[in-house]
């Protein structure tokens, strides 16, 4: 199905199940544990043998030799592959770090074996054993000191943000220099670790040269392109399945050693391999979002009108990595008639940086959303006013194209009667409860809506049953029940009758998750599925399509009636179709949008800094669940606290690693760290974007969150703190002195 | 993990017996720390003792009317301890400041005074680390350090102990009772139990090889109010970047131990003569002779800082 023109009125528009807010048809399973992850699917090969990966010990040099003696001799051994058995892999095409073999290292704890044993214990004791030699290099590890030099680079996220190196629009320089108010700060973001509760973790069985892969991923098309690629095999030999994933945020849309190495240790071993990844070897040997420095340049009216902004970013990347695309929202978001944008890729030798949930929008917007509320403060405005006033329904670059739905003013409206905003302290530094300094922060949220095709196949038994079988995977989403409610909805059936299988390659290729793209998308692609299904079942039955209604499991037009099962039949029908979109995606500006509202309390002795409560409004699209949406912005939410308060990958500069590579030390938020949080969706449906009329809410529920944590800090103390994460250190030189 | 060999100690001379007869011997209690540091290899006993059969479990009142601890007596079950709620509330709040409740019902006295340090090179196996591998070199020394040591630190380590409990012990002026392979016993004072890292930072404590700690004890109560700030990047389940562990009278004398600076639960008694003049004399007589580094310079300010608000809260 070629969507090309708007939606118009279609099935999905009854919402009798979708747009219901009904609980996720996987949660029994998840809480019964009867939901297995890849490392538990003990029963789909026989005779499962343990891997375990030895990361490199140090971040930039060669492999002289290794000695694999002592664990070739350990107990319950079965293989050893060393990465001096074989050269360098070819990479795939979402991978900028080689993942193994060859003498080369890239980055530390970069996979050097993957030793095989009877047990889990075994594996790992002998890999202990593995002694290795190696000649290290020199490397450039402090983005700080390599940024001086980086030179300008563009890029895409691969999740719908990007940016060239350079862009302007009017006369920055001129329109900067001749504004009234001016401000010119910069910010940095640290470098961030997915820290998915399930790590990576893969079991590979091999029939002759065909090899399947149980793991957790979130793009499966991707996975089985690169892992065919890397391994050398004929992509229709390769299956890989992931009906289950324990959490992703970016760090599960590639092809990662995991996947690569239990394959490689099943060739070697003669059976089938399971492994998964240490916890250190998530942090140093898979993804994690890149650092950045922002500097952030805006000029106005003294009545707080933007005549010029610029935001230029620095990340660094191994040299065939990509920068973070932190100017990207700058581009979409605020009025402004001369404009830069620029991004500058420092070549360095830590691990990949890559996509993390809203990658390039959420560091991004946490320096964006900053200079817009000192920038309001410059100006005496509430921050709130200078937004709205600044608000652009079209896009800014390009005159005359429109957004295809923009409420970011209603969001920030209606988010700010919520809040109760009335009530902020303008002063900063000025409400005090006992030992807590209490602040109010607001940010814009933004986060671009991705088209991308999606296929599908619906088959429809004697019984009525539908079954949806699709590529598309449940990251903890939500993704089987939105495709049920989609499939329920347009065929008329209640959604007990809807079974919904995913995550298996030899399914039709879906969207995958990522980007915040996965509902909107994959759904659309059942939808498209779904039509083909409704016109065999009308043409089974010899009536015409057009006129049949599809409800409560039959099938009527006009005086006939038959149950939806008759016309299946026996053999039953399948129909399989794919949404491809149009240019509807160039003609219009398709971005989701939301008003984020925190309070905070800093504790005025120790500056440590505890969230009180939370508001996001949000406007995107159609939302196709409310409860399994609402779970995914609250997620996203604490995704935020963490990033402004806590979360930081701590880079040694010497030794060019990660060391906090654990969760003790790399601290995510816990449930004390989250208070009272509210979510509201506004009633929007963007019949540009889909049949389904949805958008993708997951990433927007991040965006601008770091950025109201840290404008409610500074409400709460006047101390205005530029690098994130905002830790008290940063503060606890000007609290005020205790009496 | 490596492959050890393992047994079920009857009496405490026997673990003790059987500790020193191995050289690579542990014991494991709650195993809440060992078996994390096993997996990962930086453990590596090659024999087990595991004297979780030993009794030991109970909190009893000494002859001087202090308490007695067991050895075995599991972190809940001590911060809920009503004579310990009402008369040592610092330890309450102390242990309930620590870890989660599910690794609170595991871990014991005694364990929860052996944890080894948090310093992330520690951790690391790739990295040298003089209490890992003696005399390979500190690799935390000149890299990122915000968490770790501010005073008595050494050339060769700057790690923290990571113990909430036994800060509060420190400042309760506790005793550790311990018995030898020999059936021969003594008491160590809290003060003289863990040691600073000097040459040799792999020696944490002053027990001896094979030294089973059986009790600890508490000298009689003291009155005053307790306080036990624990200060941390976030709300709960973190280590302390500083804690104030405090009992101070009405008179405004008092006592505090702080952790999360130093190698061992830090307290300077002759600085204690200060605390009446309040947070900032008191800290800078506690924590004279600090030698920061640049990321953990804060730790200097935020101690003085927290004590000042655990003063105030006392005034108030």
């Amino acid at each position: 199905m070629k969507f090309d023109t708007p939606a118009t009125t279609n099935p999905i528009d009854r919402l009798k199940v979708v747009g219901q807010p009904l609980d996720r048809i996987d949660g029994p399973f998840k809480t019964t544990g009867t939901a297995p992850y890849a490392y538990e699917r003990h029963g789909v090969a026989p005779n499962q043998a343990y891997g375990f990966v030895l990361g490199a010990g140090i971040a930039k040099g060669r492999v002289n030799a290794m000695d694999t003696a002592a664990a070739r001799r350990a107990p319950g051994v079965l293989a050893i592959v060393t990465t001096l058995d074989m050269p360098k892999l070819e990479k795939g095409q979402t991978n900028a770090a080689a993942l193994f073999g060859g003498a080369e290292i890239q980055h530390y704890h970069q996979a050097v074996a993957v030793v095989v044993a009877e047990t889990f214990e075994q594996a790992r004791d002998a890999a202990g054993l593995i002694r290795v030699d190696y000649a290290r290099q020199p490397g450039r590890f402090d983005l700080a000191a390599e940024a001086r030099h980086a030179p300008l680079v563009g890029g895409d996220s691969e999740e719908g943000s990007g940016a060239p190196p350079e862009d302007r629009v009017g006369d920055f320089e001129g329109a900067f220099a001749a504004a009234p108010v001016k401000l010119d700060e910069t910010y940095t973001t640290p470098d961030e670790s997915h820290a998915a509760m399930e790590p990576h973790a893969s079991i590979a069985a091999w029939e002759g040269d065909r090899l399947t892969v149980w793991t957790s991923n979130q793009m499966i098309a991707w996975g089985k392109r690169d892992l065919a690629k890397t391994l050398g095999l004929k992509p229709e030999n390769v299956r890989i399945d992931s009906p289950y994933v324990g959490g992703g945020f970016g760090g599960k849309l590639f092809l990662r050693a995991d996947a690569v190495l239990a394959a490689l240790g099943a060739k070697a071993a003669g059976r089938p391999v399971k492994l998964a990844l240490t916890r250190p070897l998530v942090a140093n040997n898979t993804t994690h979002r890149p650092a950045t420095i922002q500097r952030i340049r805006l000029g106005a009216t003294r009545d707080g009108k933007i005549t010029a902004i610029a935001h230029e970013s620095t990340s660094g990347n191994l040299k065939d990595g990509k920068p973070e695309t932190a100017v990207s929202q700058t581009k979409l978001l605020y009025a402004g008639a001369n404009r830069l944008t620029s991004m500058r890729m420092a070549e360095m030798d830590l691990p990949e940086g890559n996509a993390m949930r809203a990658p390039g929008e959420a560091p991004g917007l946490m320096a964006l959303e900053v200079a817009i509320d000192e920038m309001a403060e410059r100006l005496g405005m509430d921050p709130v006013e200078f937004r709205i006033l600044n608000d652009t329904q079209e896009d800014p670059e390009k005159p005359g194209r429109r957004f295809s739905q923009r409420q970011l003013v209603q969001c920030l409206r209606q988010g700010a009667e919520r809040f109760g905003w009335a009530n902020r302290n303008f002063r900063p530094g000025t409400r005090r409860e006992g030992r807590w300094l209490v602040g109010m922060g607001v940010a814009a949220g933004f986060r671009n809506n991705l088209l991308t095709k999606s296929a599908a196949r619906v088959r429809l038994d004697g019984q009525g049953v539908v079954t949806v079988e699709t590529d598309m995977t449940d990251i903890g989403t939500g993704s089987y029940t939105i495709i049920a409610q989609t499939a329920a909805e347009m065929m008329g059936v209640p959604i007990g009758k809807v079974v919904v299988r995913l995550g298996d390659s030899d399914f039709p290729a879906s969207a995958g998750s990522g980007g915040q793209w996965g509902a909107n998308n994959s759904t659309a692609g059942v939808y498209a599925a779904c039509v083909k299904l409704r016109e065999q079942v009308a043409q089974k039955l010899g009536i015409n399509s057009a006129d049949a209604v599809f409800e409560d499991g039959q099938v009527r037009a006009g005086n006939r009636a038959a149950p939806l099962g008759q016309a299946a039949g026996p053999e039953g029908l399948s129909a399989e179709d794919v949404i491809e979109y149009g240019d509807l995606a160039k003609r219009y500006q398709q971005s989701t949008f939301a008003g984020h509202f925190v309070e905070v309390g800093v504790d005025a002795m120790t500056g440590e800094t505890r969230v009180r409560r939370m508001l996001a409004v949000c406007a995107a699209g159609r939302i196709l669940n409310p409860k399994s949406a609402r779970s995914q912005v609250i997620g996203a939410m604490t995704m935020g606290v963490g990033a402004a308060l806590t979360e930081a990958l701590e880079v040694d500069t010497r030794h060019g690693f990660f060391v906090n590579h654990d969760l003790a030390g790399y601290e995510v938020p816990v449930h004390a760290d989250i208070p009272h949080q509210e979510v509201i969706f506004l009633d929007e449906v963007d019949p540009v974007s889909s049949p389904m009329k949805a958008k993708g809410v997951g990433e927007l529920g991040l965006c601008g969150v770091g950025a109201a944590v840290a404008n409610a800090i500074h409400n709460a103390t006047g101390i205005r703190v530029r690098d994130y994460p905002i830790t008290l250190d940063k503060l606890i030189e000007r609290l005020p002195e205790p009496a | 993990m490596r492959p050890f060999t393992y047994e079920r100690a009857r009496t405490p001379a026997e673990a003790a017996a059987a500790a020193t007869r191995e050289p690579g011997a542990k014991f494991i209690a709650g195993g809440t720390n060992l078996l994390d540091l096993m997996k990962l290899q930086i453990e590596v006993p090659t024999h087990l003792v595991d004297v979780n059969g030993l009794g030991l479990d109970r909190i009893e009142a000494t002859p001087e009317g202090g308490l007695r601890i067991g050895a075995l007596v599991r972190n809940t079950d001590l911060a809920a301890d009503e004579r310990v709620r009402r008369d040592y509330a610092v330890l309450s709040r102390a242990i309930v400041a620590g870890a989660s409740g599910q690794i609170r019902n595991k871990a014991t006295t005694a364990g929860n005074l052996l944890q080894r340090t948090r310093c992330p090179y520690f951790y690391d196996t790739a990295q040298p680390c003089n209490k890992r591998v003696p005399g390979s070199g500190c690799s935390a020394i000149g890299g990122v350090t915000r968490a770790l040591a501010v005073i008595g630190t050494s050339e060769a380590c700057i790690a923290t102990h990571p113990s909430d409990m036994a800060v509060a012990m420190r400042a309760l002026d506790a005793t550790v009772e311990t018995v030898k392979a020999d059936g021969t016993t003594r008491r160590i004072p809290m003060a003289e139990f863990h040691r600073l890292p000097g040459e040799t930072p792999h020696i944490e404590t002053s027990l001896e090889k094979g030294e089973f700690i059986t009790a600890v004890t508490l000298p009689p109560p003291m009155g005053g109010r307790h306080f036990y700030r624990k200060v941390r990047d976030r709300a709960s389940y973190a280590f302390a970047l500083v804690s104030v562990a405090a009992v101070v009278q009405r008179d405004g004398t008092g006592r505090v131990a702080l952790g999360g600076v130093a190698h061992k639960p830090w307290r300077v008694e002759a600085a204690e003569a200060e605390l009446p003049r309040g947070a900032k004399p008191a800290m800078a007589a506690i924590l004279d002779g600090a030698k920061p580094t640049h990321d953990n310079a804060f730790k200097v300010k935020l101690a003085e800082r927290a004590l000042a608000a655990v003063l105030a809260e006392a005034r108030g």
